[in-house]
């Protein structure tokens, strides 16, 4: 089968599994609160929901409030569909590399932001100042991890590092544990995950990510959520390609390979996945000028990542 | 000959400036005059970009010193300057048509605006350092007399000031560096110099000075000072001009010099260049954070976009004084690119920012908001150059700095050690600088053009002529150009990066058209247009499964806000509430930010007041030290004022006496 068969495959996966993965993180939160919780598959109805419902728009809100949603579900997906999840053979593969990931999600951010500001409300403002001053610490601090791993591997391009990494050809590194560590933090803080941000929140003056939609209804509001699970998706694809890739299909692999990639994928984000919910539940919000120290860290994580690779090769 | 035509129409466009008058037809003629010289100077740029190395045309005037006449050469550097120089002209031109109407007083702007525009040409063919310093001064001198348009503002005047001093310091610089090049001869033309090999100390001297004389002129952070209160002073076309297109002209000086003229660099300046640039990247987008004036906000975001540009500039010099010539080409490419792509991007923001202040009169973001909706051409146009500017694919913006990382990964495969641990540093600025600036531009287009207007001039705000409009819808979709064919770009680019770097180089080597592959394909690689395919069609798909699935009803009400409803607008965020998490974790110690609450007793109904202090680092700790020490030796020097014929007659003697000596002296040994 060829790459371009197996980028649809890819794109819609992404799509497809998203609600399921937000669903089960949300049930293993509610299991360890106590609680019954909602079935793993109860956000695929929420969106249906969602879009069978009218859309209210604020007489204040200009045309960039009604694109928005469209452009940023398109951003995030198109990042998705870029980040090998069971194969490297991905037609879009050359189209961009990290670096052209990390700007994806920029966009999705950029519009949602403005978005947020659209409407002119205090709450929207109070999102959009807020995001933007997490994305100015979380940005640079996944760039130096893309900068760190294209040391190591020589190159920018997922596919690449991930067929790097399989080929043998690091071992075990100070750098990307680093790496990692910085990754995760990032990717905590660009999903709006605790302690960062709360995706379950109803308190106004904690919200970030839910403050920029607050506003938005029906349609609108099915595409900014699918956004978010999509994200999450995307992370979890790429914490998991990057530093776990073993079970990835690579290009002449067959069939066979990549249905061993499916399920690796499969079992990677079951895996991921209980892990956050395990994590949020154990951990606190932070206050909101606790986030810079936190990302300042990642950052500094990242830095320390690319510059441990010339003191390690150094002694 | 095109050229020649044009430059002498630009001369008498000066004049025909002059006698214009109260008609506005005439300042409308003498702008629509521009625009065409403008073009036929941008025809004949993209004419010679692709020129063979060496085949540029070349003209020598009897002009000039008497000793030497005056050379000129257009050759693919200068090509490349003369397209970027001449398509913002042109739309800042064509802007005018309508803008200068609108004008408090026209008759101030329009005489020096055809000078302006011809000593920025006149620099990018200069073909010795005569007629170089002399177009440099042509350019500098009518900008300052533009900046001087509404002179009757005291912050207009302050701004002119400080412009003219640093126009000196830097002029005095490139003297300077010019002299040291031409030697005890003084082989003043530009293949002289090409061709003089330099003492250590005097090459040391040279890039010092080009560096300073150049560097004062695009903004390089600690000569960035006088750049965000002159730009902002002039009238918007001009301020698009200077932002835009000037500072590539004190780059393009500083490509010249450190590239062609004494092309034998250490990489240690090129690694303090790249350190330079990082800094003023990251500083600029500070800065610009904590405007409140829109205009001020885009003079701090070009010190920004130079220090991005020269980040590639001094990366290229690195790798070419260690042999790696490939990847100075990538990194110049890059460096280029960017400058191409903010020529466009900020002239747009500048003349999108005239128009807001036509519409308004206001240029407070405070005053401002809810301009996408009265004046939709400007909202569309600064959205797409908003985006551009904070470097998001698929537009231009991202595309430049896309090259820049990707020759900044490469920067540690210099056996120094300071470039293995100096390029991730300077590499975690750029991506600072980056996110930074899109949350600067989130700032900037959410505040003036999206939400609730913040006062009754926003409220009531007008479109502007067509001219106006037409001119920022150009420059949008030149962005989006820009940003989908990159390779047709960085294919244009290696004409001129070729003859400076030694080596025949294309970024798109490895995989042909769309794909941008520097070096090899295994190294990462984008496609824009791809990129752009594929994000539309997705869109598209969503927007076809929504309504399969969905409905596309639609009901407009009052905003819900959480249930807070009110009619306030002085509710929504403002600028300043925008950047104050931001100010807050990177400018507190940086800027000693300080913010301090006056809240009333209970009972007592006066208001609480917010009041935040922000010390700029540089001003303080560096031009008001300069000042002092200036002012001190002036009170010094004061005192030969007052003295009597007898004694100054005394002190021409004793230097007489002294100046011998030193002759004596030397001719003794």
């Amino acid at each position: 089968m060829s790459a371009v068969f197996w980028q649809f495959l890819q794109i819609i996966l992404v799509v497809a599994i998203s609600p399921l993965i937000t669903g089960w993180v949300r049930l293993v939160k509610s299991r360890l609160n106590g609680r019954q919780g909602a079935s793993a598959t109860q956000p695929y109805r929420d969106i249906y929901r969602l879009l069978q419902k009218e859309a209210v728009v604020a007489h204040s809100a200009s045309w960039v409030f009604r694109v928005a949603p469209y452009v940023t579900f398109g951003a995030v997906w198109l990042a998705a569909s870029i980040v090998p999840a069971f194969t490297t053979n991905l037609f879009l593969a050359q189209a961009a590399d990290l670096i052209a990931l990390v700007a994806l999600l920029g966009v999705a951010r950029f519009w949602t932001a403005l978005a947020g500001m659209d409407v002119g409300t205090s709450f929207g403002g109070l999102g959009a100042s807020r995001e933007m001053m997490i994305a100015s610490l979380a940005e640079p601090a996944m760039l130096m991890v893309t900068f760190s791993l294209s040391l190591i591997s020589g190159t920018t391009a997922p596919a690449q590092i991930i067929a790097f990494v399989l080929s043998g050809g690091v071992g075990i590194e100070v750098s990307l544990g680093l790496a990692l560590a910085a990754l995760v933090m990032v990717a905590i803080a660009e999903n709006g995950r605790i302690p960062i941000d709360n995706p379950a929140t109803h308190l106004e003056l904690t919200m970030v990510h839910e403050a920029m939609v607050l506003e938005y209804s029906g349609r609108h509001l099915a595409l900014m959520e699918g956004a978010a699970m999509v994200r999450l998706t995307l992370f979890m694809a790429l914490i998991g390609g990057l530093f776990a890739p073993w079970g990835m299909a690579q290009p002449g692999g067959g069939e066979i390979a990549v249905l061993i990639g499916l399920g690796a994928f499969g079992a990677k984000c079951f895996i991921l996945a209980t892990a956050l919910g395990l994590f949020e539940s154990s951990i606190a919000k932070m206050r909101v000028f606790r986030y810079a120290d936190f990302l300042g860290g990642a950052l500094l994580l990242g830095l320390l990542a690319t510059i441990f690779l010339y003191v390690s090769e150094a002694v | 000959m095109l050229i020649a035509a044009a430059l002498s129409a630009l001369l008498a466009l000066a004049v025909l400036g002059v006698v214009a008058g109260a008609e506005m037809w005439r300042h409308r003629l003498v702008y629509f005059c521009c625009m065409i010289a403008s073009l036929a100077l941008l025809l004949s740029g993209v004419k010679h970009l692709g020129q063979t190395p060496g085949t540029g045309p070349a003209i020598v005037l009897p002009i000039g010193l008497p000793w030497m006449a005056a050379h000129f050469r257009l050759d693919n550097l200068s090509a490349l300057f003369m397209v970027v120089v001449n398509l913002a002209s042109a739309a800042a031109s064509a802007y005018g048509i309508g803008y200068c109407s609108h004008l408090p007083e026209p008759r101030r702007v329009t005489p020096f605006y055809p000078l302006f525009l011809f000593g920025m040409n006149a620099v990018l063919i200069a073909d010795d350092a005569f007629m170089f310093l002399v177009a440099w001064e042509f350019m500098s001198l009518a900008s300052w007399l533009l900046v001087l348009a509404d002179h009757k503002n005291a912050e207009n005047r302050r701004a002119a000031f400080i412009y003219l001093v640093m126009a000196c310091f830097g002029t005095f610089c490139l003297l300077t560096c010019f002299g040291l090049m031409a030697g005890g001869e003084g082989g003043y033309s530009f293949p002289a110099m090409r061709a003089a090999r330099l003492e250590p100390v005097a090459g040391f001297l040279v890039v010092l000075m080009a560096l300073l004389g150049a560097g004062s002129k695009a903004g390089l952070v600690p000569l960035h000072a006088w750049l965000p209160l002159a730009h902002p002073a002039a009238p918007s076309h001009v301020s698009a001009l200077m932002s835009g297109v000037m500072t590539k002209v004190a780059l393009y000086g500083l490509i010249r010099i450190l590239f062609d003229l004494h092309a034998q660099v250490q990489w240690a300046w090129g690694a303090a260049i790249m350190v330079i640039g990082g800094i003023t990247a990251v500083l600029g987008v500070l800065y610009a954070i904590l405007q409140d004036d829109l205009k001020k906000l885009l003079a701090y975001s070009t010190v920004e976009n130079i220090g991005v540009a020269v980040i590639g500039l001094g990366l290229a010099i690195a790798f070419k004084a260690s042999g790696e010539k490939t990847l100075a080409a990538l990194a110049l490419v890059a460096g280029l690119y960017h400058m191409v792509n903010h020529s466009l991007f900020k002239t747009l923001w500048f003349l999108s920012a005239g128009a807001v202040i036509t519409a308004t009169g206001q240029r407070d973001l405070g005053k401002l908001g809810g301009l996408a909706k009265r004046m939709p051409w400007n909202g569309v146009a600064a959205l797409v150059g908003a985006v551009a500017i904070a470097a998001l694919p698929p537009l231009n913006g991202f595309v430049s700095e896309w090259l820049i990382f990707q020759s900044l990964f490469k920067g540690p495969s210099l056996p120094h050690w300071a470039m293995k641990f100096g390029v991730p540093v300077v590499g975690a600025m750029l991506a600072l600088a980056a996110a930074l600036a899109a949350a600067c531009f989130v700032r900037a287009y959410g505040i003036v053009f999206l939400g609730r207007p913040r006062s009754r001039e926003a409220a009531e705000a007008h479109q502007v002529p067509l001219t106006m409009r037409w001119t920022v819808a150009f420059l949008a979709l030149l962005c989006v150009v820009l940003g989908a064919i990159p390779v047709t770009v960085t294919d244009a680019l290696s004409h001129v990066v070729t003859p400076l770097t030694g080596v025949q180089f294309a970024v798109s080597a490895d995989l042909g058209w769309p794909w941008l592959s520097p070096v090899s394909s295994t190294r990462g690689s984008y496609s824009g247009t791809v990129l752009v395919m594929t994000g539309v069609a997705l869109c598209a798909i969503t927007l076809m499964l929504v309504r399969a699935f969905g409905t596309t009803r639609l009901r407009r009400a009052d905003a819900w806000d959480c249930g807070h409803q009110e009619d306030i607008p002085e509710s929504q965020y403002t600028g300043q509430s925008f950047s104050q998490p931001l100010r807050r974790v990177f400018c507190s110690s940086l800027f000693s930010v300080r913010e301090s609450v006056d809240m009333p007793e209970p009972g007592d109904n006066r208001p609480a007041e917010l009041q935040v202090r922000v010390v700029d680092p540089v001003w303080v700790g560096l031009y008001a030290n300069i000042g002092r020490v200036v002012d001190f030796f002036a009170d010094l020097v004061n005192r030969i004022q007052f003295l009597t014929v007898r004694r100054y007659l005394l002190m021409m003697f004793t230097t007489l006496v002294f100046m011998l000596l030193v002759v004596a002296v030397r001719q003794s040994r």
